[in-house]
């Protein structure tokens, strides 16, 4: 552009900043953490909040809230599943509602000594998988009331609903409905 | 659908972090292993690839596949990722295979990666358990050892199977890997020293558990028409089968078995499945790739197989859905040595996963290159000499034949497949 004007610089005395020189961000005190400089390794923070809909799989755990299991019954081939879905797995057709008996028999079991960061300090815990006379599938949940070396299969459990509701699948959980015994050759 | 061949491989070697290179160095290291041990094959020869990786968690990179496929100088070429947890290696090894028996390519090339030390362990295992039901499963204590666990504990109630069987998984993989320099553990193991590890998840100690890598692998296949000008010792892909079951193990249903060929309904006349105990989708699996591959009887037809040994007591419960033993029979399988290096059907002789390493993009594909390895006779050649993991062929009557076996969550995603030396 021939007949754009020099651009008049501020002064050029001694001690004052040309222009270009008083374009700068902002510096701020957060710094970054380094483990290691070759190669170089620093720390990563990711965090985030969804809004999460249980979208047609709601009225289960506002059920656990009211003290209540609920499975699902097919409405054409009626398999009963102890973990609800809208639509069976067998024949495709919707499912209903149905309510679970709130006794039911430890069909297997664990005790995690060790786990996933956001549950490793709950350890150790049981976990086990329920089955439920009548109920084509099984119902997973944490257990308590009983050590490792006390856990079998085909324990007699009962269902325990926390008071303060989380909204999730621990607000049921299980506990022995018989006396528990140290079951026969654990360490 | 037209003949497809493996006609090279490569791999890093994995370990528990390489900080050094970038999943995209990995991927390049494995690559130009391949491009090396082939060298007729011309890089404007190659149409195209499929790339895997398991965990968009762990990378914290979207879209990671293209980034390894533009360091490969491979664009504009097709390309796409696959991704089926633990099975990702394997269902890319299959989509290769799809690419070039399909006639959309004649050289597709299939690469995977994982780079799980970014994370610490633990966190690691919550990455891993996200892929299960997070409605229903992750919040109750989501942790695969647990879920393992508990199909151990089962599979111990319906068949006596006993914690030192599994244990003899453990000691017989790292044994075979003292001879694989790629392998990422090198343990000489007692029964004892698999039982007096930390216990994870009752019955399964720290030894029964495969631990997370870092690491890639690479697998080149082609058309016969290619395979024959390239490559002096090709490897025929005979039998693929894929499986799949439910998410949550909950769901899995109490019916009648699956059965293969050679198997007889009057021997599973009480059992319930799958259950918790067995893997309907591995059974599958083996049942479409052995149709395939003409397969009538899966402990005669083979010579070895590299299988998922993420925990003990899955190779256990592998054993019975690929047919090797009855279903309920896999702990007196390992138990007679029939798996061992020179047993009837070797398992895992380049060490599985448990020694190898699980990086789980790349897994299935470091199944493939070393059974690539073994079917061409070349395993000491790509292991410092040391030849002694090297199977022999069975028999003189059919080709020498090798199956690899990837498996994913629960058992949700399971891929089988056969390789076959060829006559020349």
């Amino acid at each position: 552009m021939a007949d754009k004007k020099p651009v008049r610089t501020s002064s050029t005395k001694l001690g004052t900043k040309p222009e270009w020189d008083k374009l700068r961000l902002p510096e701020t005190d957060q710094g970054t953490v380094v483990f290691n400089t070759d190669p170089l390794i620093l720390k990563n923070h990711y965090e985030i909040d969804y809004l999460h809909s249980y979208a047609e799989d709601s009225p289960f755990f506002v059920g656990l809230s009211q003290g209540k299991l609920l499975g699902s019954e097919c409405t054409k081939c009626h398999y009963r599943y102890a973990t609800p879905r809208a639509y069976c797995m067998e024949c495709g057709k919707k499912t209903r509602w149905i309510e679970l008996p709130l006794e039911g028999k430890v069909h297997t079991w664990t005790t995690c000594y060790f786990g996933s960061e956001a549950f490793l300090k709950e350890t150790p815990f049981n976990l086990v998988l329920v089955e439920f006379a009548g109920v084509n599938t099984l119902f997973l949940a944490r257990l308590i009331g009983a050590k490792q070396e006390e856990m079998r299969v085909s324990m007699k459990v009962r269902a325990q609903f926390r008071r303060n509701s989380k909204f999730d699948p621990t607000d049921v959980y299980f506990v022995p409905s018989e006396p528990v015994t140290p079951r026969e050759g654990a360490a | 659908m037209r003949p497809v061949y493996m006609i090279s491989g490569g791999i890093t070697k994995f370990s528990k972090a390489n900080p050094r290179q970038s999943f995209r160095l990995m991927v390049k290291e494995s690559f130009d292993y391949a491009l090396r041990d082939v060298p007729k094959l011309r890089r404007e020869m190659i149409d195209g690839s499929v790339v895997s990786y398991f965990s968009d968690h762990f990378t914290r990179q979207l879209m990671a596949g293209i980034m390894a496929t533009d360091f490969l100088g491979l664009c504009p070429r097709p390309n796409k990722r696959i991704e089926g947890g633990g099975a990702t290696g394997g269902l890319c090894f299959q989509a290769a295979w799809e690419a070039v028996a399909s006639g959309r390519m004649d050289v597709c090339v299939a690469y995977g990666f994982e780079t799980m030390s970014h994370v610490n362990t633990w966190k690691g295992n919550e990455f891993i358990a996200l892929a299960s039901d997070t409605n229903f499963d992750y919040p109750v204590g989501g942790f695969y050892s647990g879920y393992y666990a508990m199909m151990v504990v089962r599979h111990m109630y319906e068949f006596g199977t006993t914690v030192e069987q599994l244990a003899m998984v453990s000691v017989k993989n790292h044994k075979n890997a003292l001879h694989n320099v790629w392998a990422q553990k090198h343990l000489d193991l007692t029964i004892e020293d698999v039982r007096n590890s930390p216990m994870v998840a009752y019955p399964l100690t720290m030894l029964d558990i495969c631990t997370m890598s870092d690491g890639a692998a690479c697998c080149i296949l082609a058309s016969e028409k290619v395979a024959e000008k390239v490559c002096p010792h090709p490897v025929k892909i005979t039998g693929i089968g894929t499986g799949t079951d439910a998410m949550r193990m909950s769901d899995r249903p109490h019916g009648e078995v699956l059965l293969l060929k050679h198997e007889d309904p009057s021997w599973y006349k009480n059992l319930k499945y799958p259950g918790v105990h067995s893997f309907r989708a591995g059974r599958n699996a083996a049942r479409l790739a052995y149709e395939h591959a003409g397969i009538q009887n899966p402990i005669e037809d083979l010579d070895f197989i590299e299988l998922h040994d993420a925990y003990t007591s899955s190779e256990i419960q592998t054993y019975e859905d690929l047919g090797l033993c009855r279903y309920g029979e896999g702990g007196k399988f390992i138990e007679t040595g029939a798996s061992a290096l020179d047993g009837k059907l070797p398992v895992n002789p380049s060490g599985g996963l448990i020694a190898c390493g699980h990086p789980v993009g790349a897994t299935g594909l470091m199944q493939a290159v070393f059974a690539f390895w073994q079917l061409q006779g070349s395993i000491a050649k790509h292991n410092n000499g040391d030849g002694k993991i090297q199977v022999k062929p069975k028999k003189k009557s059919r080709p020498m034949r090798g199956l690899i076996h990837s498996h994913a969550g629960t058992g949700t995603y399971v891929t089988v497949s056969i390789m076959e030396r060829t006559s020349k």
